[in-house]
């Protein structure tokens, strides 16, 4: 341990770069939360480089080599070929960008939606804040996936209406813990202070409150990614969402049951990616949990 | 010859914590024998109820560790027994009570049902504690210990004890819940009873009460007793012995009569003059100048030297070691023999 | 407490109202004409307009509402257009297989989860301890769907030791129904054959969708022990001589389960919503392979009443969980 003389004006950092530095800190000394940000940073590059690096890229735009057709695991396809002879890895890397570019649409829309909710009616109170909630509840009894389902069947398919769909069966987790940290908020000294001094409702909200609500809302972000990811791969596993040829992961593994047990190797690579990716930022999510807000951990 | 019930010889406790290691009991010595009640007082943070809980070896170890010393219970070395061991002796010739009755007494069961369980444990040692050969099948002495639940509860002044078996804790009044409390750590009869803090959190005519009830249990179970307070006015009440701990030594112990009469360690002079008193006018209200020193890095000798009014150089050369000054009544000050020179000026 | 269960029961009528409201606009944005798709493709213009009146289609959304609402009071959820049924049967006939499910893996997740939240909670920051909280989180982020598929693969196609979906070989005669439950109405009939028989078919599926609960309950029974554990009146137990492994079986387990009684409430109905995927897999017959089956077909009346009945079941399966609260905490029993 060595002493920390405050000698410079640089060391009287200010205390919100000093908590960083300290919530990183923490952050790197947990081995699973760097695994975890390890893996999702790998999921992030196949994101953006997926179809680009892949070894076939004329399979993943929907060409297909019916001379190669079902190819167990080799050097050259290692996992395999699928019915259409296309090679599994490359549908499952360019797969990679629906699929987690779809969950973090969901979970930024549903945030939005949620914290606009949240906000308005922990802020408002009264008649405001009573429709609002009823109606989070409301959507709250439904079950998610079924919700999602029908929204997305009656929006038709498509990657834009399978995202809005899901989205809005998943804003109501938001709109509640926004509203809970807004109502405790709003009975803290500062805000009593701002108030007193003046400021409008507007700059209460969006200077002193909601700046305080962030952290634990990107905390639910991460730990929402993965299940957000779980939910489109559902979506496409029993055939509403994305239709092929775009790659997507549940949809790969839906048409690889077809072919069970004797092509087992379809299935292999699309859902280990997702177990994988759902387990990258289920890793990540707890670890910023840990740092940033510890009162959440239970 | 008799042996003492409880021994404790030159007890030394260090704590390990993140700012280094902290000297937090530094060579305790103290004797207590059956029919006695000896009060421990002090400021917060000078060992007191860590001398407690070492006792009954409560304390984890890590952080704790001792490193030197023993605790002798009628000869025998607790310091040298297991975990395993220890829990046998734990409410069977131990018994303990805390400092809240709100939080220490289970609140998802009935108090019938956790006073059953701790006498069941203390027969699991002493078949005789609920006068049930250990033969004796499961339910029937679920049935012995039962009734003599009932018989405990009444004993500390519960009224209609056998009904209020079956109810749960938070339908208890908090003079009520410690009467519960110290009637499970009496249902073992133990032989010495550990009391932290037992009536910090009540009002003060329950108190009262409660001190009068460990009173009279001493002599109705033949028990020795450490009371832990802060309190002089409690010792004062209910003690036969006190020892005056400050940061982690005892400073000054003996008889009640003795110490409290004719105090001579200057903390317990500090102690007693900050008790305000029919005299003290408003306003005057005396506390003790300065604060507990920090035991990573104690300050050297005396450890009272830096707040004590008499100090001299030599205070702070070594530790001073207790000092007779009378029957019983020792002090550990250099200065006991100048003292009352010093006071009369 | 009747009063209490009066007013939570009182509390479902809005909840009746606002889904079927809910479920009625979504309804509405449908974009195909789920009549024609009914009718099928060789139907003329004339039989589809006689089939819309038939279900009474053709008249305006809020009198369908109004007619909806009415048939409710009496039970009626509308008419499959799929299956050409009353939905109210459908799923009188569905429902049974997924709770069944449901609570198997229910049962499998607490039976198996708090015990292990238990003992990581006292292994705390050891490696056994470190071990299940890295599977735990590999639990929760394994898809159900993928987990069922890789079940089927090793135990029902490789090793062949159990059956590959269903709930029962068409060969067996199903029991007369009581409760629904394959495996309880066989017990019931006594036919041992039909027992056994139902359960292995249970087991898979049972266990692909017991996985993520089972991670969650043992988490948060190992955040709820340790939290006990420091409570003060633990240290009082072990001050008074109590055994420590009575202190954690008995005393310790009773505080950290009520704490994780929440959870099972919620994760129950978030479970009878979850079913979709696991009875896709595993062509289980319940309520969720229903109401795929009638999304994808745009046959809404179904898709209304799964919802419907899913959602009150999650708000009665949480005043179930309130009322044992109260039983296993009596603290908030008169409250």
């Amino acid at each position: 341990m060595t002493t920390t003389e405050p000698n410079t004006a640089d060391d009287f950092a200010t205390p919100r770069r000093d908590r960083l530095r300290r919530a990183f800190f923490r952050f790197s000394q947990s081995k699973l939360s760097m695994l975890g940000a390890a893996i999702v940073a790998v999921v992030i590059f196949f994101t953006v480089f997926g179809t680009v690096l892949a070894p076939y890229p004329e399979h993943v735009g929907g060409g297909v080599d019916t001379a190669s057709r079902f190819i167990p695991p080799s050097a050259a396809h290692p996992f395999g070929t699928n019915e259409l002879g296309q090679d599994v890895l490359s549908l499952v890397m360019a797969g990679t960008t629906v699929s987690v570019l779809a969950g973090f649409g969901v979970v930024l829309i549903g945030s939005v939606i949620g914290t606009l909710v949240g906000a308005v009616a922990g802020f408002a109170r009264g008649w405001v804040d009573e429709v609002l909630m009823r109606l989070t509840d409301l959507t709250l009894t439904i079950p998610g996936l079924i919700l999602a389902m029908a929204i997305a069947a009656a929006l038709g398919s498509g990657f834009g209406n399978m995202v809005i769909a899901i989205a809005l069966s998943w804003w109501p987790g938001y709109a509640r813990l926004v509203r809970g940290e807004v109502l405790a908020a709003r009975e803290e000294v500062y805000v009593t202070a701002a108030r007193a001094l003046g400021a409008t409702p507007k700059r209460i909200l969006f200077r002193h409150i909601l700046p305080n609500v962030v952290s634990p809302i990107i905390v639910k972000m991460s730990l929402d990614m993965g299940f957000a990811i779980l939910t489109v791969a559902g979506l496409g596993f029993i055939g509403i969402g994305v239709r092929p040829p775009t790659p997507e992961w549940g949809t790969l593994l839906s048409v690889s049951r077809s072919y069970m047990p004797d092509y087992w190797w379809t299935a292999m690579a699309p859902g280990m990616a997702m177990f994988l990716a759902v387990f990258g930022f289920n890793l990540l999510g707890d670890g910023l949990r840990d740092i940033l807000d510890p009162k959440a951990r239970r | 010859m008799t042996q003492p019930l409880l021994s404790i010889r030159d007890l030394h406790l260090r704590m390990s914590s993140f700012d280094g290691r902290a000297h937090v009991l530094n060579g305790i010595n103290l004797t207590v024998n059956r029919g006695e009640i000896w009060g421990l007082v002090g400021e917060s943070g000078c060992g007191k109820s860590l001398t407690g809980l070492s006792v009954s070896r409560l304390q984890p170890t890590p952080p704790a560790h001792y490193t030197a010393g023993e605790i002798l219970l009628e000869g025998h070395d607790l310091l040298k027994l297991s975990q395993a061991e220890m829990q046998r002796l734990r409410g069977k010739r131990i018994g303990m009570i805390f400092q809240d009755p709100t939080t220490n007494l289970n609140p998802a069961f009935r108090i019938g049902d956790q006073l059953v369980d701790v006498a069941l444990a203390a027969a699991e040692r002493d078949p005789d504690v609920i006068g049930c050969s250990p033969n004796a099948g499961r339910r029937e002495r679920r049935q012995a210990a039962r009734k003599l639940a009932g018989e405990m509860l009444a004993r500390v002044g519960i009224p209609n004890a056998l009904a209020r078996l079956n109810d749960y804790p938070h339908q208890f009044s908090g003079g009520m819940r410690q009467r519960v409390l110290i009637a499970m750590a009496l249902i073992g009869r133990p032989d010495l009873l550990i009391a932290d803090e037992p009536t910090t959190a009540l009002d003060v005519s329950v108190q009262a009460q409660i001190l009068e009830l460990i009173k009279n249990s001493v002599k109705d179970f033949d028990m020795g007793v450490v009371l832990i307070t802060h309190n002089l006015g409690v010792v004062a009440q209910t003690c036969s012995h006190v020892a005056v701990m400050y940061a982690g030594n005892i400073v000054e112990s003996g008889p009640v009569a003795a110490v409290i009469g004719n105090p001579v360690h200057p903390y317990t002079r500090a102690l007693m003059s900050a008790i305000p008193t029919r005299e003290t006018r408003r306003g005057e209200l005396r506390g003790l100048a300065g604060s507990v020193p920090n035991l990573i890095t104690p300050p050297p000798g005396c450890r009272f030297a830096p707040r004590c009014q008499f100090a001299q150089p030599a205070c702070t050369a070594a530790m001073p070691t207790p000092v007779s000054v009378g029957d019983s009544h020792a002090a550990a000050c250099i200065r006991v023999n100048e003292m009352e020179a010093l006071v009369d000026d | 407490m009747l009063h209490f269960i009066l007013r939570r029961l009182l509390l479902l009528i809005p909840v009746i109202v606002g889904l079927t409201i809910i479920m009625f606009a979504i309804a509405r944005l449908l974009p195909g004409d789920p009549v024609a798709l009914a009718a099928g493709p060789n139907a003329t213009q004339a039989e589809i307009a006689s089939l819309a009146v038939e279900y009474g289609l053709d008249k305006p959304i809020w009198v369908q509402y109004g007619n909806y609402v009415a048939g409710l009071m009496h039970g009626d959820l509308g008419t499959s257009l799929l299956t050409r049924r009353p939905v109210a049967a459908d799923i009188k006939a569905y429902l049974p297989a997924t709770l069944e499910l449901v609570f198997a893996a229910m049962f499998i997740a607490v039976v198996v989860g708090i015990p292990l939240g238990l003992i990581t909670a006292v292994w705390r920051n050891r490696w056994p301890d470190y071990l299940a909280q890295v599977g735990a989180i590999g639990a929760i982020s394994m898809p159900r769907f993928f987990l069922g598929l890789l079940l089927q693969l090793c135990f029902a196609m490789w090793l062949m030791w159990l059956p590959l979906g269903g709930r029962l070989p068409i060969v067996v005669i199903p029991p007369r129904f009581v409760t629904g439950f394959l495996t309880i109405d066989s017990l019931i009939a006594g036919n041992w054959n039909a027992f056994f028989m139902s359960l292995r078919h249970l087991a898979l599926p049972a266990i692909a969708m017991s996985l993520s609960p089972l991670a969650t309950i043992m988490r948060m029974m190992r955040a709820s022990t340790i939290e006990v554990m420091q409570q003060d009146y633990v240290m009082t137990a072990r001050a008074l001589g109590l055994p420590q492994r009575k202190i954690i079986t008995k005393y310790v387990a009773r505080n950290a389960v009520s704490a994780t009684l929440t959870v099972i409430g919620l994760y129950f109905g978030w479970l009878l919503g979850g079913t979709v995927l696991v009875e896709t897999v595993f062509d289980w017959p319940g309520l969720g392979l229903y109401a795929t089956k009638a999304i994808v077909s745009q046959d809404m009346m179904p898709v209304i009443g799964v919802a419907l009945v899913i959602g009150l079941l999650f708000v009665f399966a949480n005043l179930v969980i309130d009322l044992l609260y109260g039983v296993i905490n009596p603290k908030v029993r008169y409250s």
